[in-house]
């Protein structure tokens, strides 16, 4: 007998059952070793043993997802798999979304390691590569040979509870998990190293990548200013004395509100700053220098602008998480379009 | 942020000091700050020409708004 054993989960094409037309298949198990399984299987040698393989139609499954994920869980339990493997999907979308939402699943309620693979656009990548090490394939099963290694290194891994080492090491996609490590060199040897790579026009890794951010088309210009509403939102860290929603220093995990109504300019009584980033001994004298209350009262009595809106929306910019910044824009704009302001200045430190 | 609310269809001028850094965001309307430790304004001249600076600022980022634009724009002195 195996000393390890594992169940695998495929859609009903890989599985053998039909293509687009038997998309509807319910669960099954069958207790034999299928399609991209045997691959694994000779990979994996004497010592693994697939014991089952759950099929399940992609449409059933994106169709009765809770329904479909508490039956298939149920017939993993059944064999005590040491870990469980889906896919991989490669580029199949709804298989995708199946193997990271199924290997979720078994993971949380079962304590079973998982792992599967898709191509890097497969819209499951991004729901799941947090949650599921899913291993690097190309977007067609004719990647699979390359991706039998991989798979059987991290199944023998999981299996025998090793450390898993980072992405680019094992050939999975990139969770966003950061692990410190002794790197061979120090920081600033590496830094040469790539710059001098740079420089030959080599390729070179760098020890941060930069995250790649979407673009906003432009909005309209404001056609009549002596009309318009203006807000003010920083992530300066402006907040009133107490600070009262307790708005973090540094890497901010939310915003406030705060009041401007009926203030010439901004006070050192009533506001302060408690960014984390930067010397904020000229901001606390004259919190006027983040948010420019001072000349936009006196722009707004002008009638340059039309009106100043009440509020101004705050955080901290210092070591906050773009995703977390992303929320707080979609919350702060959705506030001020249904107060209908015209533009925005934000003022970053 | 910028993004976030220019997503709703509401221009926004980016007032800041960093500007790598908004381009990379993808602020499409810029405004170069003066300082980190004090963007709108210049304490170390003098409360009255710090006000001055302030003032024009907030001038050009108004006239940011006022500026159709197609693509990311940096509006310097």
């Amino acid at each position: 007998m195996a000393a390890y054993r594992i169940v695998h989960y495929l859609n009903q094409f890989f599985g053998g059952i039909g293509g687009e037309d038997k998309a509807d298949y319910e669960p099954e198990v069958q207790e034999k070793v299928i399609g991209p399984g045997l691959a694994l299987a000779q990979g994996l040698g004497d010592d693994y043993e697939i014991v089952a393989t759950v099929i399940c139609g992609d449409n059933y499954f994106g169709e009765n997802l809770d329904e479909a994920t508490d039956t298939i869980v149920e017939m993993v339990k059944r064999y005590h798999p040491d870990v469980f493997v889906a896919g991989p999907a490669f580029n199949a979308g709804r298989y995708g979304v199946a193997c990271g939402t199924i290997c979720k699943a078994v993971e949380e309620r079962l304590g079973i390691p998982v792992v599967s693979g898709m191509y890097k656009e497969n819209p499951g990548t991004d729901m799941f590569r947090q949650d599921v090490i899913l291993v690097e394939t190309g977007n067609s099963a004719a990647t699979m040979r390359k991706a039998v290694p991989k798979f059987v290194n991290l199944i023998r891994k999981l299996a025998a509870g090793e450390e898993i080492l980072g992405p680019a090491e094992e050939g999975y996609l990139e969770r966003g998990i950061r692990v410190n490590y002794f790197a061979d060199e120090r920081g600033s040897e590496r830094g040469i190293q790539m710059l001098l790579k740079k420089i030959a026009g080599e390729e070179f890794s760098t020890d941060l990548p930069m995250p790649k951010f979407d673009r906003v088309p432009p909005a309209e210009a404001i056609k009549d200013m002596s009309k318009a509403t203006i807000a003010i939102v920083t992530s300066g860290g402006i907040v009133p004395l107490d600070n009262p929603d307790h708005i973090e220093s540094s890497n901010a995990t939310k915003f406030g509100w705060y009041p401007i109504e009926g203030m010439e300019k901004m006070s050192k009584d009533d506001y302060t700053t408690i960014h984390g980033g930067y010397d904020r001994q000229f901001v606390m004298e004259d919190p006027n220098l983040v948010i420019p209350l001072d000349v936009l009262r006196k722009k707004e009595k002008d009638g340059e602008i039309g009106k100043l809106y009440p509020y101004f929306a705050s955080t901290t910019g210092t070591g906050t998480a773009t995703n977390s910044a992303a929320k707080f824009g979609t919350d702060i704009g959705k506030k001020l379009v249904e107060d209908h302001v015209d533009a925005v200045i934000l003022v970053s430190t | 942020m910028v993004k976030g609310i220019e997503a709703y269809g509401i221009p926004v001028v980016h007032v800041c000091t960093v500007v790598p850094i908004s381009r990379t965001i993808g602020a499409n309307r810029i405004v170069p700050a003066i300082g980190i430790p004090y963007p709108l304004g210049d304490p170390t001249e003098g409360e009255a020409e710090s006000y001055k600076i302030r003032d024009a600022l907030v001038e050009k980022a108004l006239q940011a708004l006022q500026t159709p634009v197609t693509d990311q724009t940096v509006f310097e002195n």
